[in-house]
């Protein structure tokens, strides 16, 4: 059997690795419940997103071929966050275009890379969690995640077989919160007014808790409930459908361990 | 109009404190991407007219010189006089002098962003013409001598009360006590005082959504109909374009104008649609005797060999605008020159010029929204994103944190140094944090903290704590 299982290395992306441990557990718990092999390469520092977008190319194809070389060996690649995929999945075979020693490789591997969510769903066929949560809770479609890699309804089919747990969708779930990476702290006015209408879309849907597949809106968005005083609770989608709720919320008083 | 866009920051940080125009975007960037979004669900085959779109665009992009040129042919012959001009300069100058021949002194105009793009109004007012914006938006923001905010609902900054105020201190010779309350007074009182100019002009200025090679006609579209007047009551018609505008075909320009309306305003296709081919003919009922038309490059021709050739498909709906997030937050002003939102900060940098515009294309936070409504598929945030690559060698401020990204880059490449400093600087931050889950201030981080506060990390790097599961069960 255990031949069969799927080996999935796990990129558990920079903002999971340093923030928020736990997040990256509760993925690693929901894959292995599915019946999938996992490993976590001790090579991954990040994906290079921060140094693609800031127009950096050399640092993000040296990044890229890091990555490329310590994931090229599993059949699958799967990350907490749309974003991180996204940027294996739609933006590695573009830094190699034209580069005939790394195209295929950055393609092999951009074809074999999943946002977490969308994996469980998508590849694996999993229908439900056996997770618990007697909350209202609230989704936000991170960018990346819904434009790049197609997340939308996968973890919404997972949330509603968590028992107790109701969804209520905001009006703006689809807008962005004005995290942006760099974004946030180069335009931090702007960021703020994006994140403030962000604020106000989720509060009024009246859920006791957000949730979104991507560290870098979430720190945003709690960051800014918490700034106005907000008791609306941010979780990693993640965490919900693998009942690892023992860690405080973000940004929420408390030790972790 | 002058170009502030290169003072973006302070725009954006003004427009921000403006409480009023917070109001007018929230309800204007709800209703249009909704108005959009019911038309389009009602033409199930949208998404293949996108593409046929985009075909249009790109075969003509890589044929440009031959429908230029039949263009130029099939005008010709009806009778149509084409002017070539490099840029905006000698657009400028071709304008005045038609309208010198004219011995014009008054020019009605339809509302035109390639007219915004080369300055007319002032060249032209500076030159004892005297240009009439026709165009309800566009007179309004005239004479309050503004400019655009969108290049669709040039006024949309405004509401009801800034306009009623500002047509009572203009129209003076109208009754102080009349009332202004409706739209449809303010509509009412821009007809009424524009008959007299619409009569009056000796040229009439427009510009063109579309150049149609296989008959040599100008198309364009309005909601008001007022372009309509302008091309057809003075006796000189002269109509400015950019060279990217023309398609081969009528069929070609049917398919763009399908795209277009529902694009732009969520109409199944906009009030007024008018191709004009050539003059007035022996036996028309009306028309101008002469009519001009002005082909522009201003800068065309250097973006469609390099990595922007794709924005030369734009078709000018404004969806990018509508859609955008960071324009709902800043409004059009800030971008500081005539095109704003995702398709200006594309677009200006290629049109002014180095570092003009520097910050537009970095004010963006790749959420794609922009791409993913565009009618023409432009994939504006690759555009920015390789606008940004060029600050990062040429300075500008995508280089801004680059000692930055560096330092970090220089760990992130490699993976044990990077766990030993990522799990100390962690574990400190987290002690700083002292159990209180987040930071209101911390030093280093205010562009962070300013609106928001810090979650605290939780102490422990995945990566240790994995290490130590590894060990415990290997
Ligand atoms: S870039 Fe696309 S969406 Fe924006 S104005 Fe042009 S055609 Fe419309």
């Amino acid at each position: 059997m255990s031949s069969a299982a799927p080996r999935v290395g796990f990129f558990v992306t920079c903002l999971v690795d340093l923030m928020r441990p736990s997040v990256g557990f509760a993925a690693v718990k929901l894959l292995e419940e599915a019946g999938c092999q996992v490993e976590v390469p001790a090579e991954q520092t990040c994906c290079g997103q921060p140094a693609y977008n800031s127009g950096d190319r050399a640092d993000a194809i040296a990044l890229a071929k890091q990555v490329i070389a310590a994931f090229e060996g599993f059949d699958y690649v799967v990350l907490p966050s749309g974003s991180c995929a996204g940027m294996i999945r739609e933006h590695y075979p573009r830094l190699f275009a034209g580069d005939a020693a790394w195209e295929g490789r950055a393609r092999k591997l951009a074809e074999r890379t999943h946002e977490l969510t969308a994996f469980l769903v998508d590849v694996l066929g999993v229908t439900g969690v056996t997770a618990k949560l007697a909350a209202t809770v609230t989704y936000h479609d991170a960018c990346s995640g819904l434009r790049e890699m197609g997340v939308k309804t996968q973890p919404r089919r997972l949330l509603a077989s968590v028992d107790g747990l109701t969804l209520k969708e905001s009006a703006m779930a689809e807008t962005c919160c004005g995290f942006g990476g760099t974004f946030c702290i180069k335009y931090p006015e702007i960021s703020e007014r994006m994140v403030d209408t962000k604020a106000d879309d989720l509060i009024a849907t009246g859920a006791d808790m957000v949730l979104a597949g991507d560290m870098g809106c979430l720190l945003n968005i709690a960051g800014r409930l918490k700034r106005k005083g907000s008791a609306m609770q941010a979780r990693h989608v993640a965490e919900v459908l693998a009942g690892s709720l023992d860690a405080p919320a973000i940004g929420e008083p408390g030790r972790t361990s | 109009m002058d170009a502030t866009s290169h003072r973006f920051r302070d725009n954006a940080r003004h427009a921000l404190a403006n409480g009023r125009l917070k109001e007018s975007l929230a309800s204007f960037t709800k209703t249009f991407p909704e108005k959009r979004q019911k038309v389009i669900d009602r033409l199930p085959e949208f998404d293949a007219l996108r593409d046929e779109g985009v075909r249009i665009k790109n075969h003509v992009l890589a044929n440009l010189d031959f429908y230029l040129e039949r263009f130029e042919a099939k005008a010709t012959a009806a009778g149509a006089q084409i002017h070539w001009c490099r840029d905006a300069a000698e657009a400028r100058e071709t304008v005045l002098s038609i309208c010198r021949a004219a011995g014009a002194r008054t020019v009605t105009k339809s509302k035109s962003m390639i007219g915004e793009e080369i300055a007319i109004n002032e060249f032209l007012e500076s030159n004892g013409v005297r240009p009439v914006e026709t165009d309800l938006g566009e007179y309004i923001i005239q004479v309050r001598g503004e400019s655009p905010s969108h290049i669709l609902v040039p006024a949309i900054h405004l509401k009801g009360p800034d306009i009623a105020q500002t047509f009572r201190e203009k129209h003076t010779a109208l009754p102080p006590g009349r009332a202004l309350d409706e739209p449809e007074a303010i509509l009412r009182e821009a007809r009424t005082v524009l008959r007299g100019e619409f009569l009056a002009a000796d040229v009439g200025l427009t510009g063109a959504n579309m150049l149609v090679a296989e008959t040599g006609s100008i198309v364009v579209v309005t909601n008001e109909g007022n372009a309509d007047l302008v091309m057809s009551l003075p006796k000189v018609h002269v109509a400015v374009a950019s060279l990217e505008k023309v398609v081969p075909t009528l069929e070609d320009a049917a398919t763009i104008l399908r795209l277009l309306a529902r694009s732009a305003t969520g109409q199944d296709i906009t009030a007024y649609t008018t191709f004009a081919t050539g003059p007035k003919r022996p036996g028309d009922p009306d028309g101008p005797d002469e009519f001009h038309i002005v082909l522009l490059d201003n800068g065309r021709t250097a973006m469609l060999g390099g990595e922007f050739r794709d924005m030369l498909r734009c078709i000018r709906c404004g969806a990018c605008l509508n859609h955008c997030p960071v324009y709902a937050g800043i409004g059009g002003h800030a971008y500081g020159w005539v095109y704003s939102g995702p398709m200006g900060s594309v677009l200006t940098p290629s049109l002014l010029g180095a570092h003009q515009a520097d910050d537009l294309p970095n004010a963006s936070t790749f959420c794609g929204k922009c791409e993913q409504v565009c009618p023409m598929r432009i994939p504006l945030p690759t555009m920015m994103r390789h606008l940004r690559e060029r600050q990062f060698t040429t300075g500008g401020p995508a280089a801004k944190g680059r000692g930055a990204l560096k330092v970090w880059a220089f760990f992130a490449r490699r993976p044990a140094l990077y766990r030993r400093a990522t799990a100390l600087a962690i574990g400190a931050l987290a002690f700083l944090g002292g159990g209180r889950g987040r930071f209101r201030r911390l030093p280093l981080t205010s562009a962070w903290t300013g609106p928001r506060d810090l979650p605290a990390p939780q102490g422990r790097t995945f990566q240790a704590l994995w290490a130590e599961r590894r060990r415990r069960k290997p």
